[in-house]
């Protein structure tokens, strides 16, 4: 109930932002403000696979890039028949449903590419991962480069602008409370585990590989979902925004923040988006700064500078009443 | 029957490019069971070394275009990489096995120094900025930071992949992001061999990649260092117990691997003369595929594996679709991964507890 009333308090709180917020802060910042939100949900849920599972991803780009073109192209070929089928709706109705249609089917979409690439990199090694998922990020990209429909190399313009303010941090929200309520319960232990210790959670009965898949299909799911915003609000998708660099980006920003919390990675995510952006004259410069950041942080504190602090202590559940 | 012999010479001189890249990948897996993502920006350094190089005034001077300059060039680029090789390893991955003086040093002097061109962009500023940073780091060093004494894949990983990302940003800072075009540096001739055109670049490239490669098998298997390199890939801990520095001989790995990166670098730009910073990353993700499927840790299987990628993305292009072409290496890694995760050549690995 208590729960019920807060989502209800906070919805009430981003839909009565949303209208005047433009005005309030100029249309620049708004913009920010959404890249950030953004970059939060990338963020926290690359943690969920390489921060609590401990399964190290450098392609979150990829699915980022698969729900954002999914999303698109949903939206941009099957929209017009579903808006006349909820004709009866208000016209924001209208839009809620296009979007949240594009965003099931880039989670969709982007969770079974996961799958497909998880099942054979996760058998393995640790870092097998990495250069799987490096590689499946350029795939895609190449992938995306060849099909006309989707815009090919011209990238992909006339996406209905349906995200906003409101969306993207209602999304923020929810992948947070996700993220939050997996890595709370009996799953979360099973990654948690699997990161410290894979042999020991092995010898204790845990199907590791069962749970390493099912962290990297949540994770990707979540940076579909990323990507669908991302795409509804820019308006133009272009591959080239989805290169290896782009995972970088993000892989930054937990390291920053801290592998293991996820308060972290929204601190990191929103340090590192601000930081980028206010010193943007400085060019490749604020890159060296960053990457050197990276390595110094892990050689003097390889648990990112938050570690696993959290703001909300985790209610332990006492057993049986 | 003649366009497949041509393709043919093609993917092999592209294979053996892919093969000395993919050889540094394999060596370093061997000692320290690491992806050294960094590896791809070596090649990178490579061939601009190479570039600065021959566009010296010294160079321009003394050398033309002959068999003579293409050595001085090779080997020029060999050795610095193969010193940016060891600078990696002393100052990011060695304080991330064990505590190592001098290494908050290193990085706030470059950062100082980056400060310092923001500054003055005179070379006196640069030099008081690294001054400045280097007194910081040593100040930091001796009050208060200590490294990590634990080491975990994981760490050395992320390190790895924060030092690509600083060669490639500094790349774009230092050479400039615009693309450069390699010189000729070495005569030009088109051999008619039985209705095959031959060019000479590419049966250079050939030519040196065997014998870079002869001279490694030397190495590796007929000297002492060579002998030490073996124990340490085999068992690190026991090597050490024997008597062995491993950290030398770990330092060693990577200069040698470093050397063949920088002369891959050098080959690819004879052949595709167009070097930028990024340059490094599409080869260097296809070498460390060559590595995998030839069973990574395995010297011949990282050749053999080269070989494999090279003809078969020069195939695919020759006789289907050009477009795809950057795609083909990662379907064929995702194949071996399903198919025999040691790869061709390796040999079964135990995880130990």
């Amino acid at each position: 109930m208590r729960k019920g009333l807060l989502w209800l308090g906070a919805v009430l709180l981003l839909a009565a932002l949303e209208p005047n917020l433009r005005g309030l802060i100029g249309a620049y910042n708004y913009q920010i403000l959404v890249l950030v939100g953004i970059n939060i949900i990338l963020a926290v849920s690359l943690n969920l696979i390489n921060g609590f599972t401990g399964q190290f991803s450098i392609g979150h780009a990829g699915f980022y890039a698969v729900g954002a073109y999914t999303s698109a192209a949903l939206v941009r070929y099957a929209g017009p028949p579903v808006r006349a089928l909820v004709s009866f709706l208000p016209a924001v109705a209208q839009d809620a449903v296009l979007l949240l249609m594009g965003l099931l089917g880039a989670a969709l979409v982007a969770g079974l590419a996961g799958l497909a690439v998880g099942i054979p990199s996760l058998r393995l090694r640790g870092d097998y991962l990495a250069i799987v998922t490096l590689g499946f990020g350029e795939i895609i990209r190449v992938l995306i480069l060849n099909i006309d429909a989707i815009g090919g190399a011209r990238g992909f313009s006339g996406i209905p602008q349906l995200s906003n303010f409101f969306w993207v941090y209602l999304f923020v929200l929810i992948t947070i409370a996700t993220v939050h309520n997996l890595v709370d319960s009996s799953y979360g232990r099973a990654f948690v585990s699997i990161r410290d210790d894979e042999i020991a959670a092995e010898a204790m009965g845990i199907d590791t590989t069962r749970f390493k898949v099912l962290s990297f299909v949540i994770s990707s799911m979540f940076a579909g979902i990323a990507g669908g915003l991302f795409g509804h609000f820019t308006m133009y998708l272009h591959p080239n925004s989805f290169t290896f660099v782009a995972s970088f980006y993000v892989i930054i920003m937990i390291v920053i923040g801290g592998l293991g919390s996820i308060e972290g990675a929204v601190l990191g995510a929103v340090v590192f988006t601000v930081v980028l952006e206010m010193f943007r004259g400085f060019g490749a410069f604020r890159l060296i700064n960053f990457s050197v950041l990276l390595v110094l942080i892990m050689i003097y504190r390889p648990e990112g500078l938050l570690g696993s602090w959290t703001l909300f202590k985790r209610r332990r559940k006492t057993g049986a009443t | 029957m003649e366009t497949f012999l041509q393709q043919l010479i093609n993917g092999i001189s592209q294979g053996s490019a892919y093969a000395l890249i993919a050889l540094g990948y394999t060596m370093v897996y061997g000692v320290l069971k690491l992806i050294n993502f960094a590896h791809s920006d070596v090649y990178m350094f490579g061939a601009f070394m190479g570039f600065y190089i021959a566009n010296s005034g010294w160079f321009q001077a003394t050398m033309g275009t002959s068999v003579l300059s293409g050595i001085v060039v090779l080997l020029g680029a060999m050795a610095l990489a193969s010193m940016l090789g060891i600078l990696i390893e002393r100052f990011a991955y060695r304080p991330g096995r064990s505590p190592s003086p001098g290494t908050l040093s290193f990085w706030f002097g470059i950062l100082g120094a980056g400060f310092g061109y923001l500054l003055g962009e005179a070379p006196w500023a640069v030099a008081a900025g690294a001054f400045v940073g280097i007194l910081i780091g040593a100040a930091l060093e001796r009050w208060g930071l200590r490294p990590r004494a634990q080491s975990s894949s994981l760490k050395i990983l992320i390190i790895a992949i924060g030092v690509s990302f600083f060669l490639e940003n500094g790349g774009q800072q230092v050479f400039g992001a615009d693309p450069k075009f390699f010189p000729q540096i070495i005569p030009t001739k088109v051999l008619d061999v039985a209705g095959l055109s031959l060019d000479s670049q590419k049966l250079t490239v050939l030519g040196v990649a065997i014998v870079l490669m002869v001279l490694l098998n030397v190495i590796v298997n007929y000297t002492k260092i060579g002998r030490a390199m073996r124990a340490v890939s085999f068992n690190l801990d026991a090597a050490k117990l024997m008597g062995i520095n491993t950290d030398r001989i770990i330092a060693f790995t990577f200069g040698l691997g470093s050397a063949l990166a920088g002369a891959g670098g050098i080959l690819v730009s004879l052949m595709y003369p167009k070097i930028d910073p990024l340059m490094g990353i599409l080869p260097g993700l296809k070498a460390f595929v060559a590595a995998v499927l030839g069973g990574i840790g395995n010297i011949t299987g990282a050749m053999l594996g080269g070989l494999i990628i090279g003809l078969a993305e020069v195939m695919a292009v020759g006789y289907g679709q050009s477009t795809y072409r950057d795609a083909i290496a990662f379907v064929i890694l995702v194949l071996i991964l399903l198919i025999k995760p040691t790869g061709i050549m390796g040999k079964g690995m135990v995880e130990k507890v």
